[in-house]
């Protein structure tokens, strides 16, 4: 390889990333402190959390939250991991390698359930008892205890490591159906409200190739395979579109978010409040619902009672599609 | 020079002498979806590549719902 004639914005030291939609490059050193930077803008100008508070992070063995965990914790945050065994084959094999591995070489605290082990079902046989998406039981599986382990554990916000090109590709799909009630919830922040904690988004000024190279830099090993489940979902597609744009016109999706949130969303409020009227408590687990039992405790019945369903039955029946 | 991609996990051959841009235009491939990485060592659009080169191309998107 021939030295890249790009030079760091910053230090005019050889450039290791170029980054068109800040229209400069980066070597290493000040790669990093971007990220750190838009990290704190990012929880300051939100409002999300303060150096007392103790922060609970999500971590799924992925680039995302591996690094706003190492991110949080070098910024000298208190912040524990939180892992739930998603019984996804092979892949939820490895990214538990991935989590424990990079927790125990920090010191770090890691909290883990195992949806098998503890509530007796998991991911794909959940797809199928229920009839839905797997990516639907999955991310209301992990919402819910997510909540769970905060609420129980005292933390005062949980984390998770949702970027960028996460949020504007969430911001598409509702754009594209007008949905306004989900349109209104989609902020960086959600205050702890009816029985549910804090919610928080630092990385939402951050690509996911900021991220993933931060990640390599910092020599955090991920697990870089996708979910065998999640390939080919709608989420996806948006994000390749968007990426499609950006290739064309540079910092149009940073753009299509940050200004939802500083324009749209205060616009939105009222529909925030009214969505958020109040709860009854699950006759089952005590958890927010508006119905007897919440949703997650439904699932659990249907899941627990259905034969175990190996993930190679889920894939053939989305590659079908 | 050797590429290594992923999803699904391949290698194939290809000629040196040319840009990591230029790489991932022949591969049909956005930058903004990947990482180039140059004989371990993480590198920009304009470094050039060579023959003896080992590239790794990493895809950034996931899929988290």
């Amino acid at each position: 390889m021939v030295a890249a004639g790009s030079k760091c914005r910053s230090c005019r030291e050889p450039a290791v990333i170029d980054l068109p939609r800040h229209n400069a490059n980066f070597c290493a050193e000040h790669l990093q402190q971007l990220c750190r930077r838009q990290m704190q803008k990012a929880i300051e100008d939100y409002d999300m959390f303060g150096p007392n508070d103790r922060i609970l992070v999500a971590v799924s063995g992925g680039k995302d939250s591996l690094a706003v965990w190492d991110m949080l914790v070098e910024a000298g945050y208190e912040a524990d991991g939180f892992y739930v065994g998603l019984g996804i084959g092979d892949y939820s094999d490895e990214s538990t390698r991935y989590v424990t591995a990079f927790a125990e070489e920090r010191g770090l605290r890691l909290l883990t359930v195992d949806l098998r082990d503890e509530y007796g079902y998991d991911i794909p046989t959940a797809a199928r008892a229920t009839k839905r998406v797997p990516c639907s039981a999955c991310g209301m599986s992990k919402r819910h205890l997510f909540d769970k382990a905060a609420v129980d554990g005292g933390y005062d916000v949980v984390v998770t490591g949702h970027n960028l090109d996460d949020e504007a590709a969430v911001l598409l799909g509702n754009v594209l159906h007008w949905d306004i009630e989900y349109l209104a919830r989609q902020l960086p922040v959600l205050p702890a409200a009816n029985g549910f904690p804090r919610k928080a988004k630092p990385l939402v000024r951050l690509t996911e190739r900021e991220t993933a190279a931060w990640c390599l830099l910092r020599g955090i090993d991920y697990l870089v395979e996708e979910c065998p489940i999640a390939a080919g979902n709608r989420h996806l597609h948006h994000k390749g579109v968007l990426n499609s744009i950006e290739k064309e016109s540079p910092s149009t999706k940073s753009a299509f978010y940050l200004n939802f949130i500083d324009n749209m969303a205060p616009l939105l409020a009222d529909q925030t409040a009214a969505a958020s009227g109040d709860l009854s408590r699950c006759v089952r687990c005590g958890a927010p619902t508006t119905g007897e039992t919440c949703a997650f405790c439904r699932l659990v019945d249907k899941a627990s009672a259905h034969d175990p369903v190996p993930v190679e039955l889920v894939l053939g029946k989305r590659g079908r599609r | 020079m050797l590429v290594k991609m992923r999803n699904p996990k391949r290698e194939i051959e290809m000629g040196g002498d040319r840009t990591v841009n230029h790489l991932l235009d022949a591969l049909d491939l956005v930058r903004e979806s990947h990482l180039v990485i140059c004989n371990g060592t993480l590198v920009p659009g304009d470094a050039r590549l060579a023959d003896d080169d080992v590239i790794e191309i990493r895809p950034v998107i996931s899929g988290g719902c």
